[in-house]
């Protein structure tokens, strides 16, 4: 069975000056168990909706949206999101973010310590357990709330620009870290971005999509073999794929400037 | 705390300003005794009181009027508040009616409450509760719906009933302005305490002042009025430093 199944999805919404504003037009999209998939676009065309229409944080206008064969009408734990602005609990230390959908399952305190070490662990932030997240850098927030994300076990995690705003080095970084981290945990990823280089280090498969309206306008499965990290970056196929869905995009901007 | 030692030196300049002005012009006979009384007369007065046993039961009787009434009022608008935030439903039963009796002066339901609970301890825990409840329902209110929506979708997404991130997000979210609120209507509280003392009471600080002008004493009225200003001080002070034990996890603009 499909992980996530998007079948001729709509979304209009009106816009305060009254006008209906189509936002995806004719959506349709499955993702396979295990698969990474990447949804690159220009800015506004809609990407973030999306997304936050199979989170059940936003609800479509028509279409169907399944994660394993069950129609998502709420958010909830099996679909984790993560955030660009990382939406960490400030009142809470990493270790406790970490463990906040464990105590809502109503997790036993030791359990839930054993999970939460591991996630951390994995992270990269053994020592920061019991540090706020005022005291950590952008980088470590974002993994916090990777591991917070994780640590619940979601069937299918979605990541909306989750290194958008961290420094170029960093998102390197926490690129390698997260591809490595799918890798290990196999979870079925949903991810978002504008950033070609990002899409084509962690993507299995490529989406494009088109400016508002937004729809699916070109399919893309990666292959490069074998472990990709920064040095991927300067191979020919990689170069040669990027050129590819560049100028896609650089159409799509500029159609949706001109039509401004 | 460190950092702000320099700053405490600058708080400690500006009352000693304040001080030598005052001694200028009362020492310095510019001013009619009457009009302004010296800083040891009010001393005195002060120390008058201490030795009487006056001072201790009429800081105590405003401060328990003080605290029921603006305990009561907080316990209440906190729920209530928070309650229309989230529901528009709620909101729209409840809001206009707030907003109509934000805008009655306490003043003026003086002699209502008068007629309805008499000139005894009930009649002041109703004026402070009527003057600072319909305006932290707003605080409230306001203080919830500005909660950041993604930290809200963040708990939802990790599997939190409507319930679970009202307790678990939306509350502790809430606190730091919670508290700011809190600050400032604990501040109207006075206020509308020595409005009511200074109608009908026969002890409190706004009590002592009343009285004090019927003989024309001076000295006791600013030495009630530095008493109500030194508590409000302290109040002040200790909110500040309950707002660091509740939530230290606050980042406020000019911390670090």
């Amino acid at each position: 069975m499909d992980k996530l199944c998007i079948k001729n999805l709509n979304k209009t919404f009106t816009n305060p000056n009254g006008n209906i504003v189509h936002a995806l037009k004719d959506i349709n999209l499955t993702i396979k168990e295990k698969e990474f998939a990447v949804i690159v676009g220009p800015s506004g065309c809609g990407k973030s909706t999306l997304l936050n229409i199979v989170g059940g944080l936003e609800h479509a206008t028509n279409g169907i949206v399944q994660v394993e064969g069950v129609n998502v009408i709420e958010p909830g734990a099996d679909r984790g999101m993560v955030f660009q602005n990382y939406s960490l609990f400030p009142w809470l230390t990493v270790k406790e973010n970490v463990e906040f959908g464990l105590k809502i399952k109503k997790m036993k305190p030791q359990e839930r310590a054993e999970i939460s070490e591991k996630y951390i662990e994995i992270v990269g932030l053994r020592g920061f357990e019991d540090a706020l997240p005022k005291t950590l850098s952008g980088g470590m927030k974002q993994r916090a709330a990777i591991a917070r994300t994780l640590a619940n076990k979601p069937s299918l995690l979605l990541m909306d620009e989750p290194f958008g705003a961290l420094d170029a080095q960093t998102r390197i970084v926490m690129q390698e870290l997260l591809a490595s981290i799918s890798r290990k945990t196999e979870t079925t990823v949903l991810f978002i971005t504008h950033d070609i280089d990002e899409a084509l280090l962690l993507g299995d498969k490529i989406y494009v999509m088109s400016r508002r309206p937004g729809c699916i306008k070109e399919e893309i499965t990666v292959d490069l073999q074998g472990e990709r990290g920064h040095n991927t970056l300067v191979l020919p196929q990689f170069i040669e794929m990027k050129t590819k869905i560049m100028q896609m995009l650089w159409q799509e901007s500029k159609d949706a400037a001109e039509q401004k | 705390m460190k950092s702000k030692r320099p700053f405490s030196y600058l708080s400690f300049a500006s009352f000693a300003v304040i001080i030598g002005v005052w001694c200028l012009l009362t020492y310095g006979g510019v001013l009619n005794k009457i009009f302004l009384p010296t800083p040891t007369a009010v001393g005195q007065a002060i120390l008058d009181m201490y030795k009487d046993g006056t001072l201790g039961s009429h800081i105590g009787a405003s401060t328990y009027r003080i605290l029921v009434g603006w305990v009561l009022s907080a316990v209440a608008a906190v729920p209530i508040g928070m309650l229309m935030a989230n529901s528009k439903k709620f909101s729209a039963i409840i809001q206009p009616v707030i907003e109509f009796a934000r805008y009655l002066p306490v003043v003026a339901l003086v002699p209502l409450t008068l007629l309805y609970c008499g000139i005894g301890e009930y009649q002041k825990f109703v004026i402070i509760f009527l003057g600072t409840f319909f305006q932290l329902v707003l605080m409230v209110n306001d203080t919830v719906s500005s909660v950041d929506k993604n930290l809200l979708n963040a708990a939802k997404t990790l599997g939190a009933s409507k319930w679970q991130s009202y307790v678990l997000v939306l509350y502790p979210a809430s606190l730091p302005g919670f508290m700011d609120s809190f600050r400032v209507t604990m501040g109207w509280a006075w206020t509308y305490l020595v409005v009511a003392e200074m109608i009908a009471a026969n002890s409190g600080l706004g009590y002592v002042i009343l009285k004090s002008q019927r003989f024309l004493a001076t000295d006791k009225i600013f030495a009630g009025l530095i008493l109500i200003g030194l508590i409000g001080l302290l109040t002040d002070w200790l909110f500040k430093l309950l707002t660091q034990l509740v939530v230290p996890w606050h980042e406020r603009l000019g911390d670090k």
